[in-house]
């Protein structure tokens, strides 16, 4: 599969066995990219985006469904040979050659150049371009999509042939993790966008209202490309393991807040699936249930809206695995109070049956945990390349079972707590004596219990602050348990000030009614 | 206990040049040979920084030729001092379980480093047993365990204290009166240390004490909002500034 190059697009094949010629450009390719071109140079966003998402969309359909598209050399003169012009084409000719094709290791390794080159051009701040979001986010999610691919395929030792390895060791500085992350660094930094956000919010900066967008004849491209980095770098701490940093590289977006981030759907989900993930795996459950529930119902009331659309079926994915970790996350911590009906209802025709089966902590529930983490979690990677002297083994399901194994540990340690639980809903109040005794434990083991309980249902954010996320409370006087019953807080408050401004909003209302 | 603890004594120079390096240049492969001085750094002078060795052992995931299992050792002490924090999980998250099997068969074809490999695997399971215990409140075992593991430890100065002061966060979110049995249990000490111990709570951190039915002594917590409902709920009923800022030109 990888060792075969039928689309090397260095070697113009006449007549290769595939048929595919790279230097032929039908008509729809040539008139495509003149009007792109040209849309391009004038700042069209809008026809921009069309021919984007659509155009590129249909051509491929019909011309390209298993073939690359046309060499960039046999474009180029078509749109003056600008370079610029040439970077973005290719970057769209690779996407569209991973999502259709399987890249070579050469493939993969032209197009590492590609980006490397499109990002320098953006970061010496010499483009002069307003791009489509959608774009500039599709720009930085297949970088890492790319970066985790190779991961996946560098790790595969067993099948390489010679020349792979040679190519490898050649050109160890394609996809290279620090180059990655430094890129993805370097976008944040030379574009100021976390200063702009900071200062955005004192009302100094216009970011977020204008969607990103320069209206005073500017660029928008490194400013939003530094924006969508930083959920780039959430998502390869992600993959690497490393949640609590993933977690500070999104701290300047404020998630619960409409942003640039939800300007593209892609974007929105892509944040929120891997901040969930991430407050999951440091046991901030309830952040983890609130921020799925919320992006769950915002899926579910604009799907509809996003069927034409390439991303449509990667957003049905997201969606059925976010219902998977929400799954999981409830069965360690039941706040269903939280989960709007919807949602709910949803989940219970899911996963209802599997949900009661997890929270019975026998062996088939650890299978439970085990088959949906394994369904929902994201692609882990191995950073480090091989030293390609060992026995070529098959290394790319470690990362994966490191992250699998140290979550089935965590389950495991939480194993005690669900037998407490339903005693803790039944009573109100409760000698440690006699909750042994229902328990079959002694009172030592079951003081035990109840603290570790009280630890793990407790997270600590990131300002270090300790949050609770019980569900049934307790406290312990003695030797006595008392139930502290959890009403959902009555919002007050909340109500109050709604009415406040209706009213005030009815009030100014009358007083432009004129009486005759 | 405490994540970052670098403001209870004045930052040495070392220390603000790491906190530096770390924020602006993390991936970077030359400051390696730094954030491992910086460790023990941390070590000696009993402070912490968990971003710095988060940082390292990303480093040593890229590289794993230049792991170093001592400091490694040594950051997930310091991890488990952080408790209740999830330092020592974040840590592990990051270390490749292939790594630490190779770095074993390599020692153990050096002759003489034989016992030394055995040692540096044991270390490290040594160390999750501990945190395991720690994670269930199985304070009993886990200081049985400490005591067999004290050439582990003891490279670490504050250990006990940190730990003590994590059994003591756990103990006073569950209760609001623990019996001393409990309490010295926890934290490994009785007789007259405990009573000293208890004395000094009682001056500086709001303790109480009376006695239980059994004539046993029973000590008091002060109330936060996680052992007592009441100071819950008004945490819960808060509003945000941002909010109340909508209504500001109304009222006024």
């Amino acid at each position: 599969m990888t060792g075969a190059a039928p689309y090397d697009s260095d070697q113009p094949h006449g007549d290769s066995a595939s048929g595919y010629d790279p230097n032929y450009v039908p008509d729809s390719v040539k008139s495509f990219v003149v009007h792109m071109y040209r849309q391009i140079r004038e700042k069209n966003v809008y026809e921009i985006h069309q021919m984007y998402e659509t155009s590129f969309q249909s051509i491929s359909d019909r011309f390209f469904k298993d073939a690359p598209w046309p060499s960039v050399d046999a474009v180029a003169t078509y749109v003056d040979n600008d370079h610029v012009f040439c970077l973005l084409y290719r970057e769209m000719w690779f996407r569209h050659l991973y999502a259709r094709l399987s890249p070579t290791l050469k493939q993969r390794i032209d197009s590492w150049d590609n980006y490397c080159n499109l990002f320098q051009v953006v970061l010496h701040g010499v483009v002069n371009m307003q791009l489509p979001n959608q774009w500039l986010w599709d720009m930085v999610d297949e970088f890492v999509y790319q970066f985790q691919s190779f991961c996946q395929y560098r790790a595969k030792m067993k099948n390489k042939t010679e020349q792979e390895i040679a190519l490898l060791r050649q050109y160890d500085q394609a996809w290279n993790v620090y180059g990655v992350l430094n890129y993805l660094q370097a976008l944040v930094e030379k574009s100021s966008i976390i200063q702009i956000l900071e200062q955005e919010k004192e009302g100094l900066e216009q970011f977020t209202a204008t969607d990103g967008y320069d209206y005073s004849g500017g660029s928008n491209v490194l400013k939003v490309l530094g924006y969508f980095s930083m959920v780039g770098l959430l998502r390869v701490h992600c993959l690497l393991g490393d949640y609590h940093t993933g977690l500070k590289c999104i701290l300047p977006i404020d998630i619960s807040q409409q942003g640039v981030y939800t300007s593209v759907i892609g974007s929105h989900i892509t944040t929120i699936y891997h901040y969930g993930f991430a407050n999951l795996m440091l046991r901030r459950y309830t952040e983890a249930i609130r921020e799925f529930n919320k992006i769950l119902l915002y899926i579910f009331k604009t799907k509809q809206y996003h069927q034409k659309s390439p991303q449509y079926e990667q957003i049905l994915k997201k969606n059925e695995q976010m219902y998977a970790l929400l799954a999981v996350t409830l069965s360690l911590c039941p706040q269903l109070k939280i989960v709007e009906e919807t949602v709910n209802s949803q989940l219970r025709e899911k996963y209802g049956e599997k949900m009661l089966r997890m929270q019975r902590y026998d062996d088939e529930a650890f299978a439970l945990y085990d088959e949906l983490f394994s369904y929902a979690c994201p692609k882990f990677i191995t950073p480090s390349a091989s030293s390609y002297e060992e026995p070529l083994v098959n290394y790319n399901q470690d990362a994966y079972r490191l992250q699998l194994k140290l979550f089935l540990y965590e389950v495991k340690q939480q194993q005690l707590l669900s037998g407490i639980r339903t005693f803790l809903n039944v009573y109100s109040t409760i000698s440690i004596a006699k909750l042994a005794s229902y328990m079959e434990v002694d009172e030592d083991t079951l003081r035990t219990i109840l603290m570790t309980y009280k630890h793990k249902m407790h997270s600590v954010n990131s300002d270090g602050k300790i949050i609770s996320n019980m569900d049934t409370n307790f406290y312990i006087d003695d030797d006595m348990i008392h139930v502290v019953e959890s009403k959902a807080p009555k919002k007050y408050g909340d109500y109050f000030m709604r009415q406040i401004v209706k009213l005030e909003g009815i009030m100014s209302d009358i007083d432009r009614v004129k009486l005759e | 206990m405490g994540r970052e603890m670098t403001n209870q004594k004045p930052q040495s120079e070392m220390s603000y040049t790491v906190q530096q390096l770390v924020s602006v240049n993390p991936y970077n492969p030359d400051i390696l040979p730094d954030l491992e001085n910086y460790v023990n750094e941390q070590v000696s002078s009993q402070t912490y920084s968990s971003n710095a060795n988060l940082c390292l052992l990303r480093l040593y995931q890229f590289e794993p030729e230049r792991m170093s299992t001592q400091i490694v050792a040594r950051i997930l002490i310091k991890a488990l001092m952080a408790m209740p924090a999830p330092d020592f999980s974040l840590c592990l998250f990051l270390i490749p379980e292939r790594v630490m099997r190779t770095e074993w068969v390599l020692v153990l074809w050096k002759g003489w480093g034989m016992t030394i490999g055995m040692q540096m695997e044991d270390q490290f399971k040594t160390l999750i047993v501990l945190s395991h215990y720690l994670e269930t409140a199985r304070f009993r075992q886990f200081w049985d365990e400490a005591a067999k593991s004290r050439h582990i430890l003891e490279v670490v100065p504050g250990f006990e204290q940190a730990i003590q002061a994590y059994a003591i966060h756990v103990l006073s979110i569950a209760y609001q009166k623990v019996p001393r049995s409990v309490l010295a249990e926890a934290i490994n000490i009785e007789g007259l240390v405990l009573d000293k111990f208890i004395e000094h709570h009682i001056t500086n951190s709001g303790w109480a004490i009376e006695k239980n039915q059994n004539k046993g002594q029973l000590i008091i917590f002060p109330h936060n909002e996680f052992n007592d409902p009441e100071l819950k709920k008004s945490a819960a009923d808060g509003i945000p500034l941002e909010n109340i800022t909508r209504i500001l030109p109304i009222l006024g």
